[in-house]
C-alpha cells in the first residue's frame, strides 16, 4: 500500500470539507426553520393549509434527491427568460444555490414529519396544565409544547442530519467540488479510484461519527429529568428534607 | 411539450416506462440481496461470537455512515479494477467495466443490508422471551424453533422497518445511473439531453418514482396487515 499517496489524497480531500459542511449546515438550518413552520401549520388542521403541505411532503419524500437536484438545476434552467425577467437568474444559475435549495426542500419535507411526530408525543396533561396555569396558546407552545416536542424529535433529527451529510455528496454531480467532487477530480488525474474513494469514505465516516456523538451529548444534556439523580443531587435533596 | 413524454410517434413514453421497469427490477434485486446480507449480519450481531459481532457492527456502521453514492462508485471501480487485473492475466488489454445491473444490485444490497440488519435485530429482540422458552420446553430443535416461532414473528415485527428500507432502496436506485445503467434516472437524462427539455423529463421521472413508491408502499402495508391477522391490537 502506498501510504504517501493516501496521506496526500487525504490532505487534498480535506479541502472539500468546508464546502460539505457549509452545504449541510445551511440546508439543515434553513430546512429546520421551514419544517418547524410547516409542522406548526399542520397543527391548524385546516384542509386548505394541510393538503398543500401533505402534497409537498409526499412529493419530496417519494422521489430521489438526485431527481430533485436535477429538476432544480437543469429543469428550471430551461425557463431562463422567465427567471431572468424575475431577476432570479443569478440564484438559479449557480450550482451552489440550486444545491442548497434542493437539499433544503428535501430535508424540510422529512423534518416536518419528524417534528410532527414530536408534537404528537407531547402528553396531553402537559398542555392541560399549561392551560390551567392561564398560559395563552403561543406562550404554551413556547414554554411547554415546543421544548418537549423538539427534545422528543432530537434523535430522529440527528439521523436526518447524517442523511443530509451523505446527501451533499450528490451535489458533486452538478459540478460542486465538495469531498466527493474533489475525489472525482483526483481520480481523473491519477486513475486510482479505489484508494481515493476509500479516503473520501473515511472522511464522511468521521464526520458522521462526530455528528452522531454531538447529538447524543445534546440528548443527554436535555434529559436530566429522565435520569436517576446523581449522588450530589440526592444528598442535597436528602439534606433539604431534614 | 407533453407530447415528448407521451406515447405518440416522437414520444418518450415507452422508453420511460421500460426504464421504470428497469428501476423496479434493479430495486427488487438490490432489496433481495439486502435481505440475505441483512439476515446474516443480524445473526452475527446476535451471536455469542465476539468476532462475528464486531464484524457485523463494523459492516453496519460503515455502510450507514458512508454516502451511498461513494459506495456505488467504490464497488463499481473496485470491481472493475479487479476484473481488469484478472483479464490482464489472460492477456486482455484495456479497462474491463462491470455489468451495470449486477453491480448496481450488489451495491444496493450491501447498502440496504446494513439497514435491514438493524431492522431484523430489533424485530428479533421484540419477540417475547417466554415464546422462546415455551418452544424449548416443547423440545423443539433450534431449526424448528427458528422456522415456527422466530422467523414468522421476526418478520411480523420487521415489516414496517422493511417498508422504509424498500423506499430507501427505490430512491437509491437512481444513483446507479452514475455507472451507466439505463434505469429511470438515466433514461430521463438521455431524453432531457437529446430534446433540451430537461424540466418535463425530470418531472416525468419524479411522477414515475412517486407512483412506484405509492403502489409498492400499498403492497407492503397489505403484507403488514396480513402478518398481523389474528393479533389483538389496542
Amino acid at each position: 500500500m502506498d501510504v504517501g499517496f493516501l496521506v496526500d489524497t487525504l490532505s487534498q480531500l480535506m479541502r472539500g470539507v468546508p464546502l460539505t459542511l457549509q452545504l449541510t449546515a445551511t440546508s439543515v438550518s434553513l430546512g429546520f426553520i421551514l419544517a418547524l413552520a410547516l409542522a406548526l401549520a399542520l397543527e391548524t388542521r385546516r384542509p386548505s393549509i394541510v393538503w398543500p403541505i401533505r402534497g409537498y411532503i409526499t412529493a419530496f419524500r417519494g422521489t430521489p434527491l438526485l431527481v430533485q437536484i436535477f429538476l432544480i438545476y437543469y429543469g428550471l434552467g430551461q425557463f431562463r427568460p422567465t427567471i431572468q425577467a424575475l431577476g432570479l437568474w443569478g440564484f438559479f444559475r449557480a450550482p451552489f444555490w440550486c444545491a442548497i435549495l434542493a437539499l433544503t426542500l428535501n430535508t424540510a419535507a422529512y423534518g416536518t414529519e419528524i417534528i410532527r411526530g414530536g408534537l404528537q408525543s407531547v402528553p396531553y396533561g402537559q398542555i392541560e396544565a399549561a392551560r390551567a396555569c392561564g398560559m395563552s396558546r403561543s406562550l404554551a407552545y413556547r414554554r411547554v409544547i415546543l421544548p418537549i416536542a423538539l427534545r422528543q424529535a432530537l434523535p430522529s433529527y440527528g439521523n436526518e442530519i447524517i442523511l443530509m451529510i451523505k446527501g451533499t455528496s450528490l451535489t458533486s454531480i452538478i459540478t460542486l467540488l465538495d469531498i466527493t467532487g474533489i475525489a472525482q477530480q483526483i481520480i481523473s488525474q491519477t486513475y486510482r479510484a479505489v484508494e481515493v474513494f476509500a479516503c473520501a469514505g473515511a472522511i464522511y465516516l468521521a464526520m458522521n461519527y462526530l455528528v452522531a456523538h454531538l447529538v447524543a451529548v445534546l440528548e443527554h444534556r436535555l434529559s436530566p429529568h429522565l435520569r436517576a439523580p446523581g449522588i450530589e443531587t440526592a444528598v442535597a435533596i436528602e439534606g433539604a428534607l431534614h | 411539450m407533453f407530447n415528448l413524454v407521451g406515447f405518440g410517434p416522437d414520444g418518450w413514453g415507452p422508453a420511460l416506462l421500460q426504464a421504470a421497469l428497469m428501476t423496479l427490477a434493479l430495486s427488487t434485486a438490490g432489496f433481495l440481496s439486502g435481505v440475505a446480507l441483512g439476515v446474516l449480519a443480524a445473526f452475527a450481531r446476535l451471536s455469542g461470537d465476539r468476532f462475528a459481532r464486531g464484524a457485523a457492527f463494523a459492516y453496519g456502521a460503515l455502510f450507514r455512515g458512508v454516502p451511498d453514492l461513494l459506495t456505488i462508485y467504490l464497488l463499481y471501480f473496485g470491481g472493475s479494477v479487479a476484473l481488469t487485473t484478472i483479464a490482464g492475466w489472460f492477456g486482455a488489454r484495456g479497462f474491463v467495466g462491470l455489468p451495470g445491473f449486477a453491480t448496481g444490485a450488489v451495491a444496493l444490497g450491501v447498502i440496504s443490508g446494513a439497514y435491514q440488519a438493524e431492522v431484523y435485530r430489533g424485530a428479533f429482540l421484540a419477540i417475547h422471551r417466554g415464546e422462546l422458552e415455551a418452544a424449548r420446553a416443547y423440545g423443539m430443535s433450534g431449526l424448528t424453533m427458528l422456522r415456527r416461532i422466530v422467523a414468522p414473528q421476526t418478520l411480523r415485527y420487521a415489516m414496517p422497518g422493511l417498508g422504509n428500507v424498500w423506499q430507501l432502496v427505490l430512491k437509491d436506485s437512481a444513483l446507479v445511473s452514475v455507472i451507466g445503467l439505463v434505469e429511470l434516472m438515466r433514461q430521463a437524462q438521455i431524453g432531457a439531453g437529446s430534446t433540451r427539455e430537461p424540466f418535463i423529463f425530470f418531472c416525468a421521472a419524479a411522477v414515475l418514482y412517486l407512483s412506484i413508491a405509492a403502489t409498492t408502499g400499498a403492497l407492503f402495508r397489505r403484507v403488514e396487515r396480513h402478518s398481523h391477522r389474528g393479533l389483538r391490537t389496542a
